[in-house]
C-alpha cells in the first residue's frame, strides 16, 4: 500500500481547509449559530417540548447533521473536482496509487474536516442551548459514519460534475430540502399519516433520527434501522465509486 | 539490453471511434534521449498518456522499466516522471509544498535534501516559499519539471517542455536534460521545435496519423535522408543554365546570379567536382560558394507530408 501517497493527498486536502478557514469553518459555524439563536433561543423559548426535550436542544442534532452533510459533500466534491478543473488530476492518475488509496486520501480528508466542523458546531451550540449526550459513543459513530458516507457521495458528485454549477445542484437542490423535511425542526410523528409515510422515503430522516437518539434516547425510527440505512447508503456510494474507477468514468478516456 | 519503455502492437480507439494509435511498436533504451516527433493530432500525447497511466490502454502490451503498466502499474509508474504539455499547477500551493506533494504521491518518503537539490538545479530555490500563482510561465514550467523529478524517476517524459518559454530558459532546460542523461535517466521528449530534437536527441521517432513511420538514430537519419546544397555566387549573370550542366540537378536563381546544386548527403561529392570542372571549362566564374545540409526540420516535413 502506498501510504505516503495517501498521506500526501490527505495532507494536501487538509492544508486547503487551513487556507480557506473562513469558508470551510467559520461560515458554516456562523450560519448554524444563527439557527440556534433564531429557532433555539428566540422561537424555541416560546415552543413546548418535543418528546420531553426542550425545543432548542431538540433541533441541535438535526442542525449539526445539516452542516455535516453539506460540508462532507462540499469538501469531497471540491477536493476531486478542482484537480479535474485545473488539470492537475494528471499527477494523481499517473502516480502509483490504487483507486482505494485515492479515495482514502480525498474522502478521508473530507470526512475529517466534516467531523471537526461538527464538533466545533456542537461546542458552539453550548453557548446558546443546554443539551446532553446520552450515548457519546453512538453520537461519535453517527458523526463519523455520516461524514464518510456523504464524503463518498460528494466524491461521486465531484467526478460527475463538469462545471461549478453542477457541484452546487445536489447539495442545494436535493440535500438541503431533504434535511429540512427530514425532521431537523420537528418529529415526523407531528406530521399527518400520509406525510409520515412519505417521510420514510427520505434517507435523511434515518440519519437525524439515529443521531438524535444518541443525544436524548428518543427517535422517530428504531436506531438499528437508522444504522442499517446509513450503511446501505454507504455501500451504494462505495459501489458507485468502484464503478467510476473501474470504467474510468470522467477520469480516464 | 532490456528497454526502459517497450510498446508492442499498441492500438487506441477513443469512445467516439477515433483511432489515435495504430499498431504502435517502440523500444526506448536506458539512458537515451528519444525525441518523438509528429504533427498535431498525430498521437504523441496519447502514446505518452497511455504509458503514464492517464489514458486507458487499448490492445497491445506496454511496459515501463520492465513492468507491465496495467498488471504491475505501481512499479511501472514509480519509475516514470511526467512533465505534461499544459501548465497544470496548484496555483495556491507554494513551490516547496507542491514539489513535496509529488514526491509523497509517488510513494517516496520525505527527502528535503533531494527537493532542495532539484529546486536549486532548476533555479527555483529562491522561489520555494512563493505561491505558484505568483510565478511567471517559465517558472511554472520549471515547477512542473521539479514535480516530475521529485521522486527520482529513471524515465522522464517531457511533453513539449519548452513550449512558450524564452530562448534562455530553453537553453537552460536543454542543459538540464543533458545533465539528467549523465545520471542515467532515460528521456523521452515530444517537441514542436525540431531544433530541440536535433540539438539533444540520440534517436528520433516520427509518428503520423497514429502510426510510427520511422525510428532512427538521429545522425544516421540526417545522413540518410538529409540533403546537401551547394550555392555558387556567379561573377556575371546567366540567362539560362548551359546545356553542359543539365546532367546535374542544378537550378538557376531568379536573378541569374546563383547556381544551386542539390545532392544527397550520403552521396560522394564527385558531382561537385564535376560541376566545378564544367564551370571552369565553360568559363563561368564565381566569386563565392556556400554549402549547407538540410535540417532535421526539413527531413521531418518531408516525412510527414509523404
Amino acid at each position: 500500500m502506498n501510504l505516503y501517497g495517501v498521506k500526501a493527498i490527505y495532507k494536501f486536502e487538509m492544508a486547503r481547509m487551513k487556507r480557506t478557514v473562513m469558508q470551510s469553518v467559520l461560515s458554516p459555524v456562523i450560519s448554524t449559530c444563527l439557527y440556534f439563536v433564531v429557532f433555539g433561543s428566540a422561537i424555541g423559548s416560546r415552543m413546548g417540548e418535543i418528546g420531553g426535550i426542550d425545543y432548542g436542544a431538540y433541533i441541535i442534532p438535526g442542525l449539526v447533521m445539516l452542516s455535516l452533510l453539506m460540508q462532507s459533500i462540499s469538501n469531497a466534491s471540491f477536493g476531486i473536482y478542482m484537480p479535474k478543473f485545473s488539470g492537475t488530476i494528471y499527477e494523481v492518475l499517473s502516480a502509483p496509487v490504487s483507486y482505494f488509496e485515492i479515495v482514502l486520501g480525498y474522502v478521508g480528508a473530507a470526512a475529517t474536516k466534516a467531523v471537526i466542523l461538527g464538533l466545533i458546531i456542537l461546542a458552539t451550540a453550548r453557548l446558546f442551548v443546554d443539551y446532553s449526550v446520552l450515548h457519546p459513543f453512538w453520537m461519535l459513530s453517527f458523526l463519523v459514519l455520516t461524514s464518510i458516507t456523504f464524503s463518498l457521495f460528494g466524491f461521486i458528485i465531484g467526478i460527475w460534475a463538469d462545471g461549478f454549477e453542477k457541484l452546487q445542484i445536489v447539495p442545494m437542490m436535493i440535500v438541503t430540502p431533504l434535511v429540512f423535511l427530514g425532521g431537523t425542526f420537528y418529529s415526523i410523528d407531528m406530521l399527518p399519516d400520509i406525510w409520515q409515510t412519505i417521510s420514510l422515503f427520505n434517507p435523511v430522516v434515518y440519519l437525524i433520527s439515529g443521531f438524535r437518539w444518541a443525544f436524548y434516547g428518543v427517535a422517530d425510527v428504531h436506531v438499528a434501522i437508522s444504522v442499517g440505512m446509513t450503511l446501505v447508503f454507504l455501500a451504494l456510494c462505495m459501489v458507485a465509486v468502484w464503478w467510476i474507477f473501474k470504467t474510468g468514468y470522467r477520469l480516464r478516456t | 539490453m532490456q528497454p526502459d519503455i517497450s510498446v508492442k502492437h499498441l492500438n487506441k480507439i477513443y469512445g467516439d471511434g477515433f483511432q489515435a494509435l495504430k499498431d504502435v511498436n517502440l523500444e526506448i533504451y536506458p539512458g537515451e534521449i528519444f525525441a518523438l516527433l509528429g504533427p498535431n493530432g498525430a498521437g504523441k500525447t496519447t502514446l505518452i498518456s497511455i504509458i503514464c497511466g492517464i489514458v486507458n490502454k487499448g490492445d497491445g502490451e506496454v511496459k515501463a522499466a520492465g513492468h507491465d503498466i496495467v498488471k504491475d502499474y505501481r512499479k511501472a509508474r514509480e519509475a516514470i516522471g511526467l512533465v505534461p504539455q499544459e501548465l497544470n499547477t496548484d496555483s495556491f500551493e507554494t513551490v516547496w509544498h507542491a514539489v513535496s506533494f509529488s514526491r509523497g504521491l509517488f510513494g517516496k518518503p520525505p527527502k528535503p535534501a533531494h527537493i532542495e537539490k532539484v529546486l536549486k538545479d532548476l533555479s527555483l530555490w529562491d522561489k520555494r516559499n512563493n505561491r505558484i500563482m505568483s510565478l511567471s510561465g517559465g517558472m511554472k514550467r520549471r515547477v512542473m519539471i521539479a514535480k516530475a523529478l521529485s521522486h527520482e524517476p529513471r524515465i522522464l517524459f517531457l511533453d513539449e517542455p519548452t513550449a512558450g518559454v524564452d530562448v534562455e530558459l530553453r537553453r537552460d532546460m536543454w542543459e538540464m536534460v543533458r545533465k539528467l542523461r549523465e545520471t542515467g535517466t532515460t528521456i523521452i521528449l515530444t517537441t514542436h521545435y525540431i531544433e530541440e530534437a536535433e540539438e539533444m536527441a540520440d534517436r528520433i521517432g516520427v509518428i503520423r496519423q497514429g502510426e510510427i513511420i520511422l525510428v532512427e538514430d538521429k545522425d544516421r537519419l540526417m545522413s540518410k535522408l538529409g540533403k546537401k546544397e551547394l550555392r555558387l555566387h556567379l561573377q556575371n549573370k546567366l540567362e539560362k543554365i548551359p546545356g553542359e550542366l543539365t546532367l546535374e540537378p542544378v537550378e538557376l536563381s531568379d536573378d541569374g546570379y546563383q547556381l544551386i546544386y542539390t545532392f544527397d548527403a550520403q552521396q560522394q561529392q564527385a558531382g561537385v567536382a564535376r560541376l566545378l570542372r564544367t564551370l571552369g571549362d565553360l568559363g563561368i566564374e564565381y566569386r563565392d560558394l556556400q554549402t549547407r545540409e538540410s535540417s532535421l526540420e526539413e527531413i521531418f516535413v518531408g516525412l510527414v507530408h509523404e
